[in-house]
């Protein structure tokens, strides 16, 4: 795994439906100056800036790594971009550790981002070149099919989606942050919304965000000298797998499984389910909850909907999932992948305020891309390992 | 009154030949200069205000105003409007428009004049972004000639650009889908059978992205097949006859794996995993080279498919 790493900053911007108050620039300066406030730094301290959003399409934005190197302070610097389309913010932040943990840089910004106000992501999901006749329509469209896949496999009882649904907006409330707060969230509140995508309702969706958020990454030296705790990274995987092969498991993809055992190897984790504090794991559709607690290991096939019904991923559960109200209240999708390896920080350095799971020292930050085909997780912590 | 008699030509009109003129004095003949100079200028009275537009006394203590002439704006905040969804002949814009009081910056007081908040139709409620508190800037016209109407209206600051987007390719399928879409353009779907896994892969790609070698052998699949999963759409979509539409994941008899097209002739909720469709092509005079020759896939009436034999290719 190379040299130490730690998260020494953490910087998030609110997530609202529209921030027309910023540019693109400046609402990725906005994360980025909290961030390096946090790590008690300024622009010219930071050697490198490895930056990701979705694909250029949905923004229309293409080579923004061009356009934000001066909004970045990264004249003079390394900067570079990844794509792994909605996976890219848990792939920067790998990209960016990886630049510590070689040795090369001692200090790194990492910033992920969307201004969904600006963007059209189900029209850019949508459109399909002139020989295939794609009958997607925009992400639900895809996801659908599989959750219904996965309801008949496991036999799960309808109501599972709702209960995340629920959860997770009920944990929106205790962060300052989240775009979506419902207060009194229910069941009854749920249910009663429309079926945009049989099987996913209304409620069980996502929302549009606008929104940015960034970390520094430090080297074993540079943490040493940061002003707040760090949280030290365990293990860092990536996986991705083709969208169409025959033998494909779409519920449960071959790359999360994969990737999910190579990060707890490198963090010495034989029992995610006993090991793992807190977990923020990239559920877009509520139902992707129970369908990553199998993928992800915290339980055999077909059991994750029993996890969630019986309240063991909820705040006072023994394994929280998305204290921070998840994917479900906050979308801005390049930064969700990033949002989750961000919270994870945040909860093993005790900084994660109203949302806080006492006592968290290990956790699982994870993001998933495309037709569930790019996995990235980290595994942080409180020690340094 | 009567519609009829509020909407009639007027039969009497009282108009002074040229106009009647006005001497308009130092305080208002300035304030007019400047605006025929493209600039707003208040009057500050005695007590520190600044007047806009400035007049020759103060109106809350009687005094004259001093001689100080004060640069305001020309950005200003609108302080309360009305909208004109139905503007009259003499109105100053020809679209809905709002009358609005504006305090340019560095003003005590608001001048009354016409906010154009863009393209509208006649008739148009009054846009979300016109509220008071917004900031506008006063559009000159070029030609001025010491009038109020010198500026021609006001309008709101610039907060959003559009930046048109359009890229032109000129795209080519490659050998394998070229044969794929040549099979369609026939009545005929292929697929390629790997050497490795032996799976009949369709629509083909020359290569197996499972095994990662290329493929060449060509099988001709029937158009029957199961639908392995589906989503009842219930978002318009210009691809589907209507809404609610059924995109399912099918399993040509014969392929590996599954392709995702229509599912119609059916009611959206008796769409069921397991149930057998059949492709349903367009007469054959419309066939081009393009799958959209298959117009979606219809029930075949057989009976369902036992969820085992699918469970691998979900």
């Amino acid at each position: 795994m190379g040299d130490p790493c730690a998260v020494i900053g953490v910087g998030q911007t609110a997530y609202r439906t529209r921030r027309p108050d910023v540019s693109m620039a400046g609402l990725l300066r906005e994360a980025a100056r909290r961030a390096l406030d946090d790590a008690g730094l300024t622009w010219t301290d930071i050697d490198a800036v490895v930056i990701g959003k979705a694909p250029d399409l949905f923004e229309g934005v293409m080579t923004p790594e061009g356009y934000l190197a001066d909004a970045l302070g990264a004249s003079g610097k390394p900067i570079m971009r990844v794509h792994t389309a909605g996976s890219v913010g848990g792939s920067t932040a790998i990209v960016a550790a990886g630049l510590v943990q070689s040795g090369v840089h001692d200090r790194v910004l990492t910033v992920a981002w969307e201004k969904q106000s600006e963007s059209n992501a189900t029209w850019a999901l949508t459109v399909s070149g002139p020989y295939t006749t794609s009958l997607v329509v925009g992400a639900g469209g895809y996801f659908a099919p599989h959750i219904r896949a996965y309801m008949r496999r496991s036999g799960a009882p309808d109501h599972i989606g709702t209960l995340v649904a629920v959860k997770d907006r009920r944990n929106a409330l205790r962060n300052e942050y989240a775009h979506l707060k419902i207060p009194g969230i229910s069941r009854e509140m749920v249910e009663a919304t429309p079926m945009l995508w049989e099987p996913i309702r209304y409620l069980e969706t996502c929302p549009s965000s606008d929104g940015a958020c960034a970390m520094v990454l430090a080297s074993e030296d540079a943490a040493r000298q940061a002003p707040h705790k760090p949280a030290w990274v365990h293990g860092t995987a990536m996986r991705s797998e083709p969208i169409f092969f025959a033998g494909r498991d779409t519920v449960n993809p071959r790359g999360g499984i994969d990737c999910a055992a190579d990060v707890y190897r490198q963090a010495g984790i034989t029992d995610p389910r006993r090991e793992i504090d807190v977990a923020e794991v990239y559920v877009p559709f509520s139902w992707y909850e129970p369908m990553w607690l199998e993928n992800l290991g915290f339980c055999g096939e077909g059991e994750g909907w029993k996890l969630t019904e019986a309240g063991a991923t909820a705040l006072d559960g023994d394994i929280p999932w998305n204290a921070s109200g998840g994917v479900l209240s906050s979308n801005p999708i390049g930064a969700s992948g990033m949002i989750r390896f961000a919270e994870a920080a945040l909860q093993v350095r005790g900084m994660a305020g109203e949302h806080q799971v006492d006592g968290a020292r290990r956790a699982l930050g994870h993001a998933y891309g495309g037709g569930a085909q790019f996995f990235a997780m980290w595994i942080v912590g409180s020690d340094k390992p | 009154m009567p519609s009829s008699e509020r909407s009639g030509e007027p039969n009497h009109i009282l108009e002074f030949p040229g106009g009647y003129t006005r001497s308009v004095g130092p305080v208002i003949g300035r304030f007019l200069s400047e605006l025929r100079d493209g600039r707003l200028k208040g009057v500050r009275t005695r007590n520190g205000r600044v007047l806009f537009p400035p007049v020759e006394y103060d109106p809350d203590a009687g005094d004259d105003v001093t001689d100080e002439f004060v640069d305001v704006g020309p950005v200003g905040t609108v302080t309360s409007w009305s909208w004109v969804p139905n503007p009259r002949k003499t109105h100053p814009l020809d679209r809905p428009f709002a009358w609005a009081l504006i305090r340019p910056d560095g003003a005590d007081t608001a001048l009354l004049h016409a906010l154009d908040m863009g393209v509208f139709d006649l008739g148009a409620k009054p846009p979300r972004r016109l509220r008071t508190g917004m900031r506008v800037r006063p559009r000159w016209r070029a030609e001025r000639v010491g009038g109020i109407g010198d500026i021609e209206c006001f309008q709101p600051e610039v907060t959003m650009i559009t930046a048109p987007s359009r890229l032109e390719y000129r795209l080519q399928g490659g050998r394998a889908l070229d044969r794929f879409l040549e099979g369609v353009s026939q009545g005929k779907i292929i697929g390629h059978r790997c050497d490795v896994c032996g799976q009949v892969i369709v629509p083909m790609k020359g290569l197996c992205p499972k095994d990662g070698v290329p493929t060449s052998e060509e099988v001709e699949l029937p158009g029957t097949g199961t639908v392995t999963t589906f989503a009842v759409n219930n978002l318009p979509d210009p691809r589907a006859p209507e809404v609610p539409f059924v995109s399912a994941y099918i399993l040509l008899d014969g392929a590996g794996l599954t392709m995702l097209a229509l599912v119609a002739g059916v009611p959206a909720d008796q769409v069921r995993m397991g149930m057998r469709v059949r492709a349903a092509w367009r007469p054959r005079e419309e066939w081009t080279r393009s799958m959209a020759n298959i117009r979606w896939f219809e029930p075949t009436g057989e009976p369902d498919v036992p969820f085992d034999e699918i469970k691998d290719h979900l």
